[in-house]
């Protein structure tokens, strides 16, 4: 399931109006590692994954996925290379069911015939039967069995994030892109994302680069952080050395720390 | 071929029914702004504004003025209790039901219109008789005139409110993010409802100015339709653009209908269909790209 | 109250999983096949036309139910699909090939329209459509040469394969099996990849397309797929009415699809069919309430629009799901008798979850 492709990205570099949301960020993700991003709000970590699933177009720069140049391609085309996401702020399908769900998120590895789905021929039926076979390792994963048939409308918080990452998971990434994946989750949830996440990347072989908030999680599972500030990297290195650094104790604590 | 007085006079023509069109969509893109709710019915507020200062003028024995008042207010408080009532019970549906259900609004008002006041056209008589000479060949209504200068009253006096008064920020404040402007202390529901009482009355006013061109009948009401297609064209979030989609549309319409008699009458959708093809947000762009 | 256990996960993709839901479905499939036993011819008719409009409604619903995409103008397919399937026969085009090119082309139009319109939203897309609707009126109405204009065109009669139909029983089959190839379409498509595909556009657009949909080209195929069979609906129409006249596809026919999906209940393929029920039983109460009245009121021209309006109001004010929701609230009561609970349908509402951010 994984390549060993690795992300690169060279002076990305993104205007809004006249602000630099990003400015020249630079940085290289190794297959397989845990690689965390981390700043203060506002200071352009999600802004980088949009510009990776291609939803906003960058000013300046490049990013690279294995042998793929990401700029080239269009939205839709990014998970076709490996990379899934989840969304900061939950973008699950609010009316449809947690399987529905799950299944959008294998959509890359379906045909999409209209007509042969019109008349459900036999080939439709034996594929759908495969990929809900599929869908189901990964609800058996996170635990989200009794959720399969209840609309996320319906959902708890804490439980819709877990659909999120499944679903990210169902498109069998091999780089997973996680924002803030223990927002707004209280210990106990956290301490089990952190150990799907450690699951996914040592079974599952995935890449993963998260955006996080929570220290802990980033200290007991990053491999490797990425500090950034007002739209500019202040540095990247182990959970430690990012953690002493003094422009990152003052991005955080503001003044002389 | 149209003479060069000619097309003074249809462009003029022209600007004034484009301005008739910019007073009904600044009552939509008003209530737009404040509720995101399209009301498909605005139209028909203005229908039922030329019926009620009928009304109002025949009971007063033909005076227009306080009539007009009066019919204003009428309508405008029709708008705050659709709004009070209706609007407010379906917070939190699909934009689709929503406007259909104003549509169906649309539905009622004409029915109810036709039933009180019967189906026949009616005539007003406003003070605007006469026309205006520009010179030896080219006049132009005064009632036209008045559309115009009423179009230029009310947006200047509509910028000023937003802009200066308290009660206008409030306005754009609860329109961004209604459950932030009630924990700001301001009474969301109480604006929107004036919100829709305003828009009700600049439709009403607009129904009345315009009444000795259109006559009044229940059929009126469609130019709601091609001031929502100007709209659009202008795009559709904020108040200047949908002034300038509409005079846009009101000055094409007669060379439209000049050159090309086949679309006599649907020239405005026309133009509102090329200029979305070509920019599927209107002119002036009012929607943002979501954050996630 | 019924639960359902699933063993297999071909239970997953089974349309009626519980005994209750075959036992009605299938009381209702042997009705229908029936009905020319029992009914009346023009009741025969009336149900005949009812089908027919069910058609059009799930047409209508696939695009605006399930993928989001509000179309105010499907009038002009109905519209297209009927003058289209009269123009072709009446110059000898056999039937089936007549549907055939008539519901092809009424799904190419769709497509152009879907492909124009993948950039608009809500009520922008509304009112496109809305504006596509008069112009097709229009044209309908202008391009005498072959439409007859507003003169009308009398439309050919029912021949399939050689054999004239012209008992409203058979035209009544015609329908039916049109209903039940079309019931059974839609439905195989919502537990299919390309249905999912809309729904996931609908919901989400931003997510939809970093999970590998093409949200042009979905909305390209809502579209044509839905124009598709609002033609079929159309041409079968056609035959219903016998005489065509531009009118009739007009802005009041596309209000009243809109009123039947949406007081059908909106996002299911049910509600389209209580959708059509409504609006076809609608005109017959009317005209019972016409004569149950004073004349005052009873004879008055706009008692049918005013009624048309209240009704949309009241549902949407009072039962947003539509029919089908009531349908499902009534159901669960019956199931879960006596432990039924009103709050199990309460839902948290959004305020102004602003269109303005897409």
């Amino acid at each position: 399931m994984s390549t060993a492709a690795s992300l690169s990205v060279r002076n990305l570099s993104i205007l809004f109006g006249g602000v630099h949301a990003l400015e020249d960020v630079s940085f290289d993700v190794n297959p397989g590692e845990v690689f965390a991003i981390i700043g203060p709000n506002g200071a352009g970590k999600s802004t980088i994954f949009n510009l990776i699933s291609r939803l906003y177009e960058p000013s300046n720069g490049s990013i690279h996925y294995g042998e793929h140049d990401l700029l080239q391609l269009p939205a839709h085309k990014i998970v076709n290379t490996g990379i899934a996401r989840t969304f900061q702020n939950i973008e699950l399908f609010e009316q449809a069911t947690v399987l529905q769900n799950l299944l959008v998120g294998r959509h890359s590895h379906m045909s999409c015939n209209p007509f042969s789905n019109f008349a459900f021929l036999p080939g439709v039926r034996k594929s759908e039967l495969e990929h809900r076979r599929k869908v189901e390792d990964v609800i058996d994963l996170l635990e989200i069995a009794q959720y399969r048939d209840e609309r996320i409308a319906d959902l708890s918080y804490g439980a819709r994030k877990n659909v999120e990452l499944a679903r990210a998971l169902c498109a069998e990434p091999s780089l997973l892109l996680l924002d803030e994946p223990a927002s707004g989750l209280n210990n106990e949830e956290t301490e089990d994302v952190g150990f799907w996440l450690e699951d996914i990347k040592h079974d599952l072989g995935v890449t993963i680069v998260m955006v996080e908030h929570d220290m802990n999680l980033v200290g007991s599972i990053a491999d490797r952080v990425m500090a950034i500030n007002d739209g500019r990297l202040i540095t990247i290195g182990t959970p430690d050395e990012v953690r002493n650094n003094p422009e990152v104790q003052r991005a955080y604590l503001g003044g002389s720390a | 071929m149209l003479q060069v007085n000619d097309v003074i006079h249809l462009a003029l023509t022209g600007l004034a029914q484009g301005c008739a069109y910019g007073l009904i969509a600044l009552g939509f893109v008003l209530i737009y702004k404040a509720t995101e709710v399209v009301n498909f019915a605005h139209g028909e507020f203005m229908m039922l504004g030329a019926f009620t200062v009928l009304a109002y003028s025949e009971a007063m024995g033909g005076s227009f003025w306080p009539a007009f008042i009066l019919g204003c207010l009428t309508i405008g408080a029709v708008g705050y209790l659709i709004d009070a009532q209706i609007m407010r019970r379906i917070i939190g549906q699909s934009s689709a039901s929503i406007f259909i259900m104003t549509v169906a609004f649309g539905f009622i008002f004409r029915s109810l219109a036709g039933m009180i006041w019967g189906w026949k056209t009616l005539s007003l008589s406003t003070p605007f008789v006469g026309k205006i000479a520009i010179n030896a060949d080219i006049s132009i209504g005064t009632d036209r005139v008045s559309i115009v200068v009423a179009t230029v009253i009310l947006c200047g006096v509509l910028y000023l409110f937003f802009s200066r008064t308290r009660f206008g920020i409030a306005m754009q404040a609860a329109s961004q993010n209604q459950l932030a402007a009630y924990y700001m202390g301001i009474p969301v529901k109480r604006l929107v409802s004036i919100t829709w009482a305003i828009g009700a009355m600049i439709a009403a006013a607009a129904g009345a100015l315009l009444a000795p061109v259109t006559q009044v009948d229940t059929a009126i009401g469609f130019l709601g339709i091609k001031a929502l297609a100007g709209a659009i064209v202008g795009g559709f979030g904020s108040i200047p653009g949908a002034l300038l989609g509409c005079l846009l549309i009101g000055v094409i319409e007669p060379f439209a209908d000049f050159y090309f008699p086949a679309i006599k009458g649907v020239s405005a959708y026309v133009v509102m269909l090329l200029v979305l093809f070509v920019r599927p947000e209107g002119l002036i762009s009012q929607t943002f790209q979501k954050k996630v | 109250m019924q639960i359902l256990f699933k063993t297999r996960y071909e239970d997953d993709l089974k349309f009626l999983a519980r005994t209750g839901e075959k036992v009605r479905v299938g009381l209702v499939v042997v009705l229908l096949l029936a009905a020319p036993l029992f009914l009346q011819n023009f009741y025969l008719g009336e149900l005949g036309l009812l089908l027919v409009y069910a058609i059009a409604g799930i047409g209508l619903m696939i695009l605006t139910g399930h993928t989001g995409q509000v179309s105010f103008g499907h009038a002009a397919f109905l519209g297209i699909g009927a003058y289209c399937h009269s123009i072709l026969m009446s110059h000898g085009v056999p039937f089936s090939l007549s549907v055939v090119a008539t519901v092809l082309l009424c799904g190419a139009v769709g497509m152009a329209i879907g492909r124009s319109a993948s950039k608009m939203h809500g009520f922008y897309l509304a009112i496109a459509t809305l504006a596509f609707l008069i112009l097709v009126e229009t044209l309908l109405g202008e391009w005498e040469a072959v439409t007859g204009g507003h003169g009308g065109f009398k439309v050919p009669k029912l021949v399939v394969f050689g054999q004239p139909l012209t008992a409203v029983w058979q035209q009544y089959y015609v329908d039916l099996l049109c209903v039940f190839a079309v019931v059974l379409g839609a439905a195989n498509l919502f537990r299919s990849p390309t249905g999912r595909s809309f729904l996931a556009v609908r919901d989400s657009e931003l997510s939809a397309r970093s999970l590998g949909v093409n949200v042009e080209w979905v909305k390209v195929q809502a579209f044509g797929v839905s124009a598709a069979i609002t033609g079929l609906a159309g041409l079968l129409l056609a035959h219903h009415l016998t005489y065509l006249s531009p009118e009739v596809f007009g802005v009041l026919e596309s209000l009243k699809l809109m009123l039947m999906i949406v007081v059908g209940g909106l996002g299911s393929i049910l509600g389209a069919i209580f959708g059509a029920i409504l609006v076809s039983a609608l005109p017959i109460a009317i005209s019972f309430l016409k004569d149950a009245l004073p004349p005052a009121i009873g004879q008055q021209a706009g008692l049918e629009p005013l009624l048309f309006g209240v009704i949309i109001v009241l549902f949407i004010v009072f039962e947003p799901q539509g029919i089908y929701g009531r349908w499902m609230k009534i159901r669960y009561f019956f199931e879960t008798f006596p432990y039924y609970r009103k709050s199990s349908f309460v839902r948290q509402k959004s305020y102004l979850k602003t269109e303005r951010m897409r």
